[in-house]
């Protein structure tokens, strides 16, 4: 026979099988699939259409879409189930079921991901909706793996728990929010990169300088600089400023040394072309020399985004006044109160990954003209 | 016009250029005089900054005070704001090469249990970039959506969430060496994986095409063509995650209560105002990442010159 099964729908069926077969629930409630006929019936349902997918195959996005669907309503019943009396004592078949719609949901994003005839707006949707997919599948195996074997909370919060902590203290982790990102970080970051870029500037007009401090700089960027928190602490004092000065060095180096290499980035050509035109120094700089420095000095932008938040949390390990995301981490985890230290942890990376997000959108927009920008005709 | 070698001309092609002019041609003069020009200035900033306190000093005991008298005192403290670079110099000689090694007090204990948990989370780290980036350049549905969620990971501050790392991992008996290598083993495998995705990326489809008509399996075109092409982004990315694979386990060390590494010496320098203790650690630190830095770049060197790839 030489029929073609498709493979991840024939996992998806077996552990189908699988579920029926072994015991839901471990430990005294012993619950079976029949007490539970909704999430029975999806079940059912999952098993119909991997059978269906294994014999015809996956043909089209729509019956790609379709299975998403269903593996949307499987979640939804897997979470119900567990709800209704499996917390902690999920056992064998329920993790089979997970497993299905494991193999299921992968078969729908792979034919999804290796679908190469898309016009350029749903590549761009495809391109979100993949990746958020994928997420928030991982979501769903945390808090299932979370509330099936028991964990306890001090370990690992399922996010369900983690969400209620945060929006139940928005006003303290909003203050946190204040301290730590908009006086420490931001401010921190305006000076670094203020300085670093002017400081380039001045070195680039001499070629010895510019000799001496690149290779240093490059040097410095493997350096810990973060240990240089507690000095500043002790310069500074407990409130923003002390936290803006580790910001300020960390995102100095970074910049002044990308900063430099750009400005050297300018071709021979467009360098003589500004010369005939007799343009001066400064001309030849705004004119020419920063517009193909920008790549440089968005890449150092980009990396300081990310350095600049944690140069922030990491100096109110060393003193803080009683509010900050770095205060409130360490004081949260001596209480073992983990969810809020969790929530904290989901604000800074939301905070980290926007800031890191403008930057890379302001580069789309600043240096449009860059290859790498161009769309890829496949 | 007749093209006689003139006498001078002939002298100044064949006298040797200085040594001094050479080495400002080069790198070595500039990067030796812009150092110098830092130490002047550390000394400098030294003098000017704790002086203030010496001043004060000076008026409580009705003493006149000459400025090489001022001077000398700033750089004698014993907690100064500032120290000067020769103290933080003596007190790094007293702790590496004067104490005992195995002795609490000594750095080159604490440096190499910094040591230890930066490599091990290095070796671990960079192993799991490895594979991730030869899993996203042979799948597609991994790539698309594994990709985004490797590039957002490193926009979390990882190292800002490392003392509950440290805390939760030390509630379940996880403690010591293994929680510190976590931290940075997460923060070793991005620029790994960044880079060898890079660079299995890197042959281009001519030498792809050419593996096809040789009729390679996949393994074959893995192993002969994109693993070696990928050698130098390899290590590219290896210099930097062990840089900041030192800055994970140093930052990984504060919250442990101060006990062993390089962090712990920090927090404890910075509970008790010990500047110096501070600076001492900050400059070894400094010292231990320059020269693992240096050593990934000779081990480079030495695969790329067996791999018989031009310099």
């Amino acid at each position: 026979m030489s029929r073609q099964f498709d493979n991840f729908a024939l996992v998806a069926l077996g552990f189908v099988v699988l579920a029926l077969l072994l015991p839901l629930t471990a430990g005294d409630s012993q619950l079976g699939w029949m007490d539970h006929p909704a999430a029975f019936s999806v079940l059912l349902l999952v098993g119909g259409v991997s059978l269906y997918t294994a014999w015809k195959g996956v043909h089209g996005t729509g019956v790609a879409l379709l299975i998403v669907g269903l593996v949307f309503i499987g979640v939804l019943s897997a979470i119900g189930l567990m709800n209704d009396g499996l917390a902690g004592t999920a056992s064998w078949g329920f993790w089979a079921y997970i497993f299905s719609l494991w193999a299921l949901i992968w078969r729908g994003i792979a034919h999804i991901s290796n679908t190469s005839t898309l016009h350029k707006g749903q590549r761009v949707a495809t391109s979100i909706f993949i990746p958020a997919l994928f997420g928030l599948w991982l979501l769903f195996l945390w808090e299932m793996l979370c509330v099936g074997f028991g964990v306890p909370g001090v370990l690992l919060p399922p996010p369900s728990a983690i969400f209620l902590q945060l929006i139940s203290s928005l006003d303290i982790l909003y203050a946190d929010f204040v301290q730590t990102f908009m006086k420490s970080v931001l401010s921190g970051f305006i000076m670094g990169c203020g300085s670093g870029f002017i400081v380039a500037i001045l070195v680039d007009r001499s070629p010895f300088l510019k000799r001496g401090l690149l290779p240093l700089g490059n040097m410095v960027s493997a350096l810990p600089i973060v240990g240089i928190a507690p000095i500043m602490v002790m310069w500074f004092g407990f409130d923003w400023q002390s936290k803006a000065a580790v910001v300020v060095i960390m995102t100095f180096f970074p910049m002044l040394v990308n900063t430099v290499a750009g400005l050297s980035a300018a071709g021979k050509l467009e360098l003589e072309l500004m010369r005939s035109y007799g343009a001066g120094y400064w001309q030849t700089l705004f004119k020419l020399r920063l517009h193909s420095a920008m790549p440089f000095i968005f890449n150092a932008l980009k990396i300081n985004s990310t350095l600049a938040l944690i140069g922030a949390i990491v100096a109110e390990f060393f003193g803080t006044p009683i509010v900050g995301m770095g205060f409130r981490i360490s004081t949260e985890v001596g209480r073992m109160n983990v969810d809020m230290v969790w929530a904290e942890i989901f604000i800074a990376a939301l905070a980290g990954s926007t800031f890191y997000g403008v930057m890379a959108l302001l580069e789309r927009a600043v240096t449009f003209w860059h290859p790498s920008y161009r769309v890829k005709h496949r | 016009m007749t093209t006689e070698p003139g006498a001078m001309g002939l002298d100044v092609s064949l006298q040797k250029p200085s040594f001094i002019a050479v080495a400002m041609a080069g790198k070595t003069g500039p990067v030796t005089i812009v150092l110098l020009v830092f130490v002047a200035i550390w000394y400098a900033g030294a003098i000017w900054m704790n002086s203030t306190w010496e001043i004060d000093r000076f008026a409580k005991k009705n003493i006149d005070w000459t400025m090489v008298q001022l001077v000398s005192k700033t750089m004698q403290q014993e907690r100064p704001i500032l120290p000067a670079p020769h103290q933080v110099l003596v007190e790094m000689n007293d702790t590496i090469f004067l104490k005992k090694i195995t002795s609490k007090r000594s750095l080159v204990y604490h440096s190499s249990v910094t040591l230890s948990s930066t490599l091990l989370g290095f070796v671990v780290g960079g192993l799991l970039g490895i594979l991730l980036a030869v899993g996203i350049v042979y799948n597609t549905t991994l790539e698309r959506s594994l990709m985004p969620w490797i590039i957002s990971s490193q926009t979390i501050p990882i190292l800002a969430i490392a003392p509950m790392i440290i805390v939760v991992l030390g509630a379940i008996g996880l403690k010591g060496l293994v929680p510190k290598a976590i931290i940075s083993m997460y923060l070793c495998f991005f620029p790994v994986t960044i880079g060898m995705v890079k660079g299995l990326r890197s042959p281009d489809v001519l030498q792809i095409d050419l593996m096809r008509t040789y009729n390679a399996s996949r393994w074959q075109t893995f192993w002969m063509l994109r693993w070696p092409s990928s050698m130098p982004f390899l290590f590219t990315s290896l210099k930097v995650a062990i840089a900041i694979s030192l800055v994970g386990a140093i930052v990984g060390e504060l919250p442990t209560g101060a006990q062993a590494g390089l962090g712990a010496r920090l927090l404890a320098g910075s509970y008790y105002g010990q500047t110096i203790q501070i600076w001492s650690a900050l400059v070894t630190a400094a010292i231990l990442a320059a020269s693992l830095v240096i050593l990934i770049g000779w081990i480079e060197r030495y695969v790329l010159k067996k791999m018989g790839t031009r310099p």
